[in-house]
């Protein structure tokens, strides 16, 4: 299982926008993603549960992933998380 | 008889009643037995729903634009989310109608959302509950009004005009809209304004009162609603049509353009606003920036002081949606006729002349702290620039810009993100600043004449007191003289010089206003287009030869009558 830690950078968390994108990547991988946000678990491919969580800036969150392509997908995701979800 | 609400959307539209009704969508609760056939018809809902809302986007991009299709666009991403469908279908598993199902995960998200705190996800609450009306309609087979098939000329009477609505409203068959509910700033009025229909919103049990193909004449502009028109009120209107379209035509022909005048001197044309979302409509009719941001709003109708984050959010707001340009927020300028009940400030003998604007605010250095504190963070997402009013003397200023100082000292503490470059100006208003304006222009990074407040304070007149109110114009060769001198001062240090009083809109005014030099125009949205235009009649050389015959004149009548008859 893909597991790595990454901070929220930009100003605006998980609204609307970063929140599609963030679904559209996760869609593009052979792997089940989950967003660890201190003791909730919050299924990857779920743009409203993601914008539900309502995960703030400079929040440190986990990244899990399972399956055939767990490396790429977490990884993929962990990246564009860092580099603040083009806001 | 005439009926009066919000004048949300100008223009004039003549034409016949349509009410359109939101679908009663009330349903029983029931517990269902097969659960396999009540998830095929949730699925066959949702797909219907799908489908629906894809068509009235693709109508929506093609007559109104992309941003407003986008509105429906998210509808489908939202409902086609597959753990939202997955919650849905669970509690339809376990013997819960669709209705029930679909009705209960949308509040709970819904709910959810609005708890986050913030902003832009709030405000995504109200389109999962737009979700939760459209597929509810669908398992109900109860779609609204064809609105796509109404007859021409049309005016359609709504408690509220929805974004789905709108999709179906072709342009030139549509006369105007008349709703029950919303304010200037409501997605119903932003819609209207957007297609250009005249809209008159707010007219209270407009649904109960107006009749279905009854002949009205909605005045967008007025805010006003003609029933049973006569021949002559028809003609009127007719003609006001017709004025309308010559001046918006007109009018059209200065979108885009560069604010200059005849021979190319630029100026700077803003918009003053009296709220944070007020500068989308500022923006929408091509203002440069913002040139007034009043913040007591924030303050007034509250039962409570504004925290620092409220205020935060409030001006981050304006900064963002005017994506970089600047943004002039004037600090709280409250007592003479502003009243705060918050504050429990206490009456005076002479409140226009006792403890009000900047000196109550450097007197309660707790609420102006947590105001200037709030205005700095904000500075971080645009160009936001503070202007202090009321200014009498130097000490004023500098008081406040110390202020500032020991703030940027704790953010920097703090780690939190301003502009340490903020400029700090202010409103002269007073006849003390305009006195005094070579020195204040020393320490001000911009100024900005405030012509209601200079005019009352130079002429000694209220002009809400009828018996003086004959004093009370900026046309008086004393407040012109003023005027000139703070223009003047300020080009010579080199400093922006702006005006926000009504004055700056006047069409005969406007020449003296380029003649004097002045910089930056702050006028209401509406009015930004037609400064624009007066801006682009005049010369340089022109405005100074009228300018120069003007200010030798000694009466306000002789003034107003000499600028009257060189009007372009």
């Amino acid at each position: 299982m893909f597991s790595e830690k990454v901070t929220l950078v930009n100003p605006q968390g998980f609204h609307m926008r970063p929140a599609s994108l963030l679904v559209g990547m996760v869609g593009k991988y052979d792997a089940t993603v989950t967003i660890v946000n201190g003791d909730k678990e919050i299924p990857g491919n779920s743009l409203m549960a993601i914008m539900a969580a309502g995960i703030k800036c400079g929040t440190e969150i986990e990244i899990r992933a399972e399956g055939a392509q767990e490396a790429e997908a977490g990884k993929a995701v962990v990246d564009f998380i860092a580099a603040g979800m083009g806001d | 008889m005439i009926l009066n609400g919000t004048a949300a959307s100008p223009g004039i539209g003549i034409g016949r009643v349509a009410l359109v009704e939101e679908p009663d969508l009330s349903y029983t609760s029931r517990t269902v037995e097969d659960t396999a056939a009540e998830t095929e018809r949730f699925n066959a809902a949702i797909a219907a729903y799908v489908d629906y809302t894809n068509a009235q986007a693709d109508t929506m991009r093609e007559q109104v634009g992309e941003k407003e299709a986008e509105i429906l666009t998210g509808h489908v991403v939202m409902i086609s989310d597959p753990f939202m469908q997955g919650e849905m279908t669970k509690l339809i598993d376990g013997g819960t109608c669709a209705e029930d199902a679909v009705v209960q995960i949308c509040e709970m998200f819904a709910t959810m959302f609005e708890a986050t705190g913030d902003e832009l996800t709030m405000q995504r609450a109200t389109d999962v509950r737009d979700v939760k009306t459209g597929v509810l309609a669908e398992l109900l087979n109860k779609r609204p009004v064809d609105i796509g098939a109404l007859p021409q000329d049309t005016i359609i009477v709504t408690h509220d005009l929805t974004p789905s609505m709108t999709a179906g409203i072709r342009p030139g068959v549509i006369a105007a809209v008349v709703t029950e509910t919303g304010g200037l700033t409501s997605h119903s009025a932003i819609l209207a304004r957007a297609m250009e229909l005249p809209a008159v919103l707010s007219l209270p049990n407009a649904c109960a009162i107006l009749k279905q193909g009854d002949l009205l004449i909605v005045n967008g502009t007025a805010g006003a609603v003609t029933t049973e028109p006569t021949d002559e009120e028809l003609a009127l209107a007719r003609n006001a049509q017709a004025a309308y379209a010559a001046e918006k035509a007109e009018l059209a022909k200065f979108v885009g353009c560069r604010s200059v005048t005849a021979d190319g001197h630029q100026i700077e044309l803003f918009a003053n606003i009296g709220k944070p979302e007020d500068a989308t409509g500022a923006m929408e009719r091509d203002a440069e920036g913002i040139g007034l941001f009043r913040t007591e709003f924030l303050f007034m109708d509250k039962p409570t002081v504004p925290t620092e984050d409220e205020q935060f959010e409030a001006y981050k707001k304006a900064a963002i949606i005017c994506k970089g340009k600047p943004v002039i927020i004037r600090t709280l300028d409250i007592g003479g006729d502003k009243d705060v009940p918050s504050l429990g400030m206490e009456p005076e003998e002479n409140p226009f002349l006792g403890f009000r604007a900047v000196r109550y605010c450097l007197a309660r250095e707790d609420l102006y702290r947590t105001q200037l504190r709030a205005l700095l963070r904000a500075s971080a997402f645009g160009d936001i620039r503070i202007m202090v009013p009321l200014v009498t003397c130097i000490d004023e200023l500098t008081a406040v810009k110390d202020l500032l100082a020991r703030y940027m000292l704790e953010f920097k503490q703090e780690g939190i993100a301003y502009n340490p470059d903020i400029q700090v100006g202010i409103m002269v208003e007073t006849p003390a600043a305009a006195i005094m304006a070579d020195a204040l222009a020393e320490e001000a990074d911009f100024f900005s004449i405030g012509t209601n407040d200079l005019t009352g304070y130079t002429m000694c007149a209220d002009r809400g007191n009828e018996k003086v109110r004959y004093l009370y114009s900026t046309y008086n060769p004393a407040v012109l003289r003023s005027i000139k001198r703070v223009i003047e001062e300020g080009n010579k240090a080199g400093i922006m010089v702006g005006m926000c009083g009504e004055a700056a809109a006047d069409p005969l005014l406007i020449p003296l206003w380029i003649s004097f030099g002045l910089g930056e125009y702050s006028v209401s949205a509406t009015s930004v287009l037609a400064t624009r235009k007066q801006v682009s009649l005049w010369t340089k050389a022109e405005a100074d030869e009228l300018a120069e015959k003007v200010m030798q004149l000694k009466t306000a009548a002789e003034i107003h009558d000499a600028l009257q008859a060189a009007k372009k």
